[in-house]
């Protein structure tokens, strides 16, 4: 298996292996599937996981593949997934749990903070937690205040937890092969509006250390770091500034914690000028720890307050021109680059 | 272990369904015959407001998700027949049903499942999150169980403020597996507050059928276990939801606790707007068509007499012009202000404090 790391992939174009085209959904399963013929510990728990497939078709074909005992439909029970999750991971299993949306990991919130994430230490190292837990995150399309939500803030302030949220077909393929591998409990979280974006994905297994950012455009300017699909969006809105002659660094961390600060701070030590970008909302968000971690350890660097852009501090609401004012989008992106230039 | 559910299988259940479970409809003594006009009048409502939302999701003047209360009609309208107008229910995602069944207003709901200004929740909830306060409704939740312990808190505040209303608490099977379900029983029964657990069983929690989420599919058992009465009713039959209600509000009044009502049934529509059925063989669900609650009652209210042909016809027509009105109003309705974003989020007061505007 090649390790394949930072911007080899999709930019650069210096996989030399042939590549195909596939969307994210694709890519989760077919990993699933890879994992799940490699080692016969691994079971997947949830709330239609089974026979329907999962509502977005992620976990398709696999019941039919390895069978009931291994792909497991579970009854709503968000507390008993993530806990019986927990007890078959310290005994011998390596458990893929999913949360039907991210918003009810919060009725299994117990097991998983109180349990999962301080087994190992509590314990003194005498278990591990070998324990994935996948679940849709995000906004856009009407789901209100109850199916939107995206917590990687919540659970990174937990120490004991790794969060990963990649936004490429190539980083979910690398990701969730490093977490299924994983020793302790990682949080895998999917945009829900992520699903259908494609890109290319080398034939054979690769995986994806957590903890290594991709620069996913290179910039002299401003550098932009990005959480989950709002890569796409600085993409997008850094192609528009590079018209107006700003050049933005767009860096996708791809995993939340363990988190490439060096990354970052190479960059921004060459930009002197710093964009976070994120979808959930702003107060007590990841964006505040980040711009607080680069301030902290390269202030004399910065010639310009940095700026967040993220989701405003209101849940959800329903209506689309409302929930559109919520979300961040390249506007506001591009607005955020045009003001920290301006000093 | 889940599997799929064969069409032997189904066959049996229905079977099953009809020796033991299904019940003539007969309307109790106390109801009169204009009561029972209006439990078809709201049931047709309802299947004719819900019957209209995949269209109008087609066409996208419904956003996000949007679950029918098809089905259920017998359940919602039944038990609410059974309450005062101070008496408060909470909802599950299928709201729908148990806001029309309540007394609420097809406008505002339409307009709501439009995201419009106009709408119960001001066009923040949408389908899956409507609250009519006035009506006694205290809201629809997208959480499965949620309203379990609200529902008690309701009773809660009844009790301590000796008030004399009782609180419904429409919960689906799904529910039955979450901890809060069992929580919140056990607190009311403690505490013999006033609140009727009313479990909608329609089998299926989106693809798992019931009996393969639990190995005693009878809810009604369960009671036992926290010391209060269990009733098992059908489902398609609005007169026994009604008649278990009756009875379990009676008992809630007068101080002597709550009650666990299955009102067991078969959903044979989609989990949701968007639900292409793949986890089972909807051959399976014409077979519990055949319980259909409209056409029951519409066949008991002209055998017994009560109503002719016209009149089932008539009604029909009436609770398809209200719909069509409600579609109009919500069509027609304004699109909230931005400036209305915020509002809400805390009392008008802190909002000013703070000064968080848009």
């Amino acid at each position: 298996m090649q390790t394949l790391t930072s911007a080899a992939g999709e930019e650069g174009g210096a996989v030399s292996v042939p590549a195909r085209t596939m969307t994210i959904k694709q890519a989760i399963n077919e990993t699933l599937f890879e994992e799940m013929r490699r080692d016969p510990t691994i079971v997947i728990l949830g709330c239609d996981v089974g026979i329907r497939g999962n509502p977005f078709g992620v976990t398709k074909g696999l019941y039919e593949e390895f069978g009931a005992e291994r792909v497991l439909d579970t009854p709503i029970s968000e507390a008993a997934i993530i806990g019986s999750s927990l007890g078959a991971a310290a005994t011998g299993l390596r458990p893929i749990a999913e949360i039907l949306f991210s918003d009810w990991i919060t009725i299994g919130m117990d097991q998983l903070v109180n349990q999962v994430a301080k087994i190992r230490y509590m314990f003194g190292g005498t278990i591990s937690v070998p324990l994935v837990i996948r679940a849709p995150v995000g906004a856009g399309g009407g789901q209100a205040a109850q199916h939107s939500q995206s917590f990687e803030s919540w659970f990174s302030h937990v120490p004991g937890l790794q969060v990963v949220m990649p936004a490429t077909p190539y980083d979910v393929k690398g990701l969730l092969r490093t977490a299924i591998r994983s020793d302790d409990p990682v949080l895998f979280f999917e945009h829900k509006r992520g699903y259908e974006i494609k890109g290319e994905v080398p034939d054979g297994e690769y995986a994806i250390p957590f903890g290594v950012a991709d620069v996913a455009r290179a910039g002299t300017d401003v550098t932009v770091v990005v959480v989950s699909i709002m890569r796409h969006k600085a993409l997008a809105a850094a192609n528009e500034l590079s018209a107006l002659g700003v050049e933005c660094e767009v860096i996708d961390p791809r995993t939340i914690y363990p988190f490439d600060y060096g990354t970052v701070l190479k960059s921004v030590a060459k930009t002197h000028r710093l964009v976070v970008v994120h979808e959930s909302n702003r107060r007590s968000g990841i964006g505040g720890e980040i711009v607080s971690q680069v301030v902290e350890r390269a202030f004399d660097q910065l010639v310009a307050p940095p700026a967040i852009v993220a989701g405003l501090d209101v849940p959800m609401p329903y209506n689309r021109t409302l929930e559109a004012l919520v979300i961040p989008n390249e506007a506001r992106i591009r607005g955020a680059v045009l003001k920290v230039m301006a000093r | 272990m889940s599997r799929r559910v064969t069409m032997e299988e189904t066959c049996t259940a229905v079977e099953t369904f009809r020796r033991d479970t299904l019940t003539p409809l007969e309307a109790p003594p106390d109801l009169s015959v204009e009561e029972q006009l209006e439990i078809y009048r709201k049931m047709r409502l309802i299947r004719e407001f819900d019957g209209s939302v995949k269209g109008l999701w087609k066409q996208n003047l419904i956003y996000g998700l949007a679950h029918s209360y098809i089905c259920a009609e017998a359940i919602g309208v039944g038990a609410c027949a059974a309450l005062k107008p101070g008496d408060l229910i909470t909802s599950t995602h299928r709201g729908h049903g148990h806001t029309i069944a309540k007394g609420g207003d097809p406008k505002r709901m339409m307009a709501e499942l439009m995201g419009k200004a106009a709408g119960y929740c001001g066009g923040k909830g949408g389908s899956m999150h409507i609250a009519a306060v006035d009506m006694g409704m205290l809201g629809a939740t997208g959480i499965v169980g949620s309203a379990m312990p609200i529902a008690v808190g309701a009773a809660l505040t009844a009790k301590t403020l000796h008030q004399d209303n009782v609180t419904v608490c429409f919960h689906g099977d799904g529910a039955t597996n979450q901890g809060v379900w069992h929580e919140s029983i056990n607190l009311a029964a403690a505490w013999h507050l006033p609140v009727i657990f009313l479990c909608e069983n329609n089998q299926w929690a989106i693809s798992l059928p019931y009996d393969q989420a639990v190995n005693n599919p009878e809810v009604a058992d369960r009671a036992k276990g926290y010391g209060i009465p269990g009733v098992s009713v059908d489902g398609f039959n609005p007169f026994a939801v009604y008649t278990a209600v009756r009875d379990a509000a009676e008992r809630a009044r007068r101080g002597e606790g709550p009650t666990l009502i299955e009102a067991k049934f078969y959903r044979y529509v989609g989990h949701f707007v968007a639900d292409d059925e793949r986890y089972r063989d909807t051959a399976c669900n014409v077979l519990w068509e055949q319980f259909d609650p409209l056409t029951r009652m519409a066949t008991y209210l002209v055998e017994s007499g009560i109503a002719s042909e016209a009149w089932i016809t008539e009604a029909g027509e009436a609770a398809e012009a209200i719909v069509a009105e409600a579609i109009e109003f919500a069509k027609a309705a304004p699109e909230p202000e931005p400036e209305t974003l915020y509002t809400d989020m805390y009392s008008p007061g802190f909002m000013k404090a703070q000064g968080i505007e848009l």
